[in-house]
């Protein structure tokens, strides 16, 4: 065994974990599915005094559509996702991503409400729901609020999660017909952790257009110059990735991102944005 | 130390373990079955991976306290299982391991693929395989294995399959 010592709770309510929480806070980490927690506990790089189990609160793993939109418990697992048991309401881009996550014994574990609140800057869902327009439910004894996905990261593993919060449910918005998407990744291997991650959103129909980047060295930013750049374009060409470029340095330097890049990040960063852009104006 | 019950390998079991202790570890010191291979010990490396409910699993990212009731099944539980018995012989015809110790996790994906999959082509198998590393076989025999083990339960349904991405 390599983690410190801990207490454990398994706590049979939502409620329960909750009241746990607030009384614990910041000397206690929720564990749900453990892929990211379980490593950190490992590498001793996560020290907690007491770890509050709700990998098995049935409350966290409801999915269902109401409103327009996927409403999903935080506790639900990327295979649900991958396997088709939630529905996607993103026009095959959840489970896309979804299957791209790790390994298949990592996501039959990992949840999507634990990808989003541990904020690791390569983290699969974090882009994607900002991408979506997806909301999320948080929770404590304290109050209830909901927050757009875009305002829950603040940095490298960092959130606007109080101490006492949790995530509850993710809704996102039923896509419209007229949805495209792109989604790609740079990464060492297959199912390792992301260079480069960029998901692209246009819905035309909406007028709507998104395009978010993170990867290993990179927070999810939201690139507003090229989501215009790209959804101003009627149909993929490659001529078009000089106007993708310089719409991508304007955003990355709006984010004062762009001293602190590599050469190399930099062309992966392109090489993902671009890929993705080609994605969704072929599909 | 906390009272620990689940079922393995078919059987109630239960044991005592710190709430830190790992599945793996459990399944290792507590229950002597050291056929589960702890390796890396942050979920890259798959040999540890375990069936919990029948589906493969990190033993080293649980902990034991979170199995509580859980049907796990390692290495040591297929007895009377003819899937992981044909999957072994194709192991061992098409040379899929050295020295042994990616194996245990290697044939628990090997046999959620075999379930799973059943229309796996080379190239799902292989993109299926990232989540185990293997370091003697190069990963073409272990492929071979399974594709053989695929072909021989499903080969009816399998001569006019489409390939999958």
């Amino acid at each position: 065994m390599k983690p410190v010592k801990f207490a454990y709770e398994r706590p049979g309510s939502l409620d329960e974990a909750l009241r746990l929480l607030a009384e614990h806070a910041g000397r206690a980490r929720l564990l749900a599915g453990g892929q990211s927690l379980g490593p950190m506990l490992n590498l001793r790089l996560a020290t907690p005094e007491m770890i509050i189990d709700i990998g098995r609160l049935g409350e966290l793993q409801r999915a269902e559509t109401a409103d327009g939109a996927l409403v999903m418990g935080a506790g639900v697992c990327h295979a649900d996702v991958e396997d088709g048991r939630v529905p996607d309401v993103a026009r095959g881009l959840l489970g896309r991503v979804a299957a791209g996550i790790a390994y298949r014994a990592v996501r039959n574990r990992g949840t999507i409400g634990g990808s989003l609140a541990h904020a690791d800057p390569a983290a699969d869902w974090p882009p994607v729901m900002m991408a979506l327009g997806a909301e999320l439910d948080l929770r404590s004894t304290r109050r209830r609020r909901r927050i757009a996905a875009t305002e829950l990261i603040t940095g490298v593993l960092s959130t606007v999660l109080e101490p006492d919060e949790m995530i509850e449910t993710i809704r996102i918005p039923h896509a419209g017909p007229g949805l495209r998407w792109g989604h790609y990744k740079i990464s060492a291997k297959p199912g390792d952790f992301a260079d480069s991650l960029t998901v692209v959103v246009i819905d035309r129909d909406r007028d709507e257009a998104r395009v978010v980047l993170a990867g290993r060295s990179q927070t999810p930013v939201l690139l507003p110059d090229t989501a215009r750049a790209i959804a101003g374009m009627l149909a993929w060409s490659s001529d078009q990735s000089s106007a993708i470029s310089a719409a991508l340095n304007a955003d990355l330097s709006r984010h004062g991102i762009t001293p602190s890049l590599s050469p190399h990040d930099r062309a992966i960063h392109l090489a993902s944005v671009t890929r993705a852009a080609r994605e969704a104006l072929t599909s | 130390m906390m009272k620990i019950s689940l079922i393995l390998n078919g059987a109630p079991v239960s044991g005592q373990a710190e709430p830190r202790t790992s599945l793996a570890d459990f399944i290792r010191e507590d229950q002597r079955l050291t056929g589960t291979h702890v390796g890396c010990e942050h979920g890259v490396c798959g040999a540890c991976t375990v069936l919990i409910d029948g589906r493969p699993m990190r033993s080293c990212l649980m902990l034991a306290v979170s199995a509580e009731g859980r049907d796990v099944r390692t290495v040591e539980g297929y007895h009377d299982d003819e899937t992981m018995a044909a999957i072994r012989r194709s192991f061992t015809e098409c040379h899929a391991l050295q020295c042994g110790f990616c194996t245990p996790g290697m044939l628990a994906t090997a046999y959620d693929i075999v379930k799973r999959l059943p229309q796996a082509d080379r190239r799902r198998i292989r993109s299926e395989l990232n989540g185990n590393l293997c370091r003697c076989t190069g990963y073409i025999g272990i492929i071979d294995a399974i594709e053989r083990t695929l072909d021989h339960i499903h080969g009816a349904d399998r001569r006019n399959r489409k390939e999958t991405p």
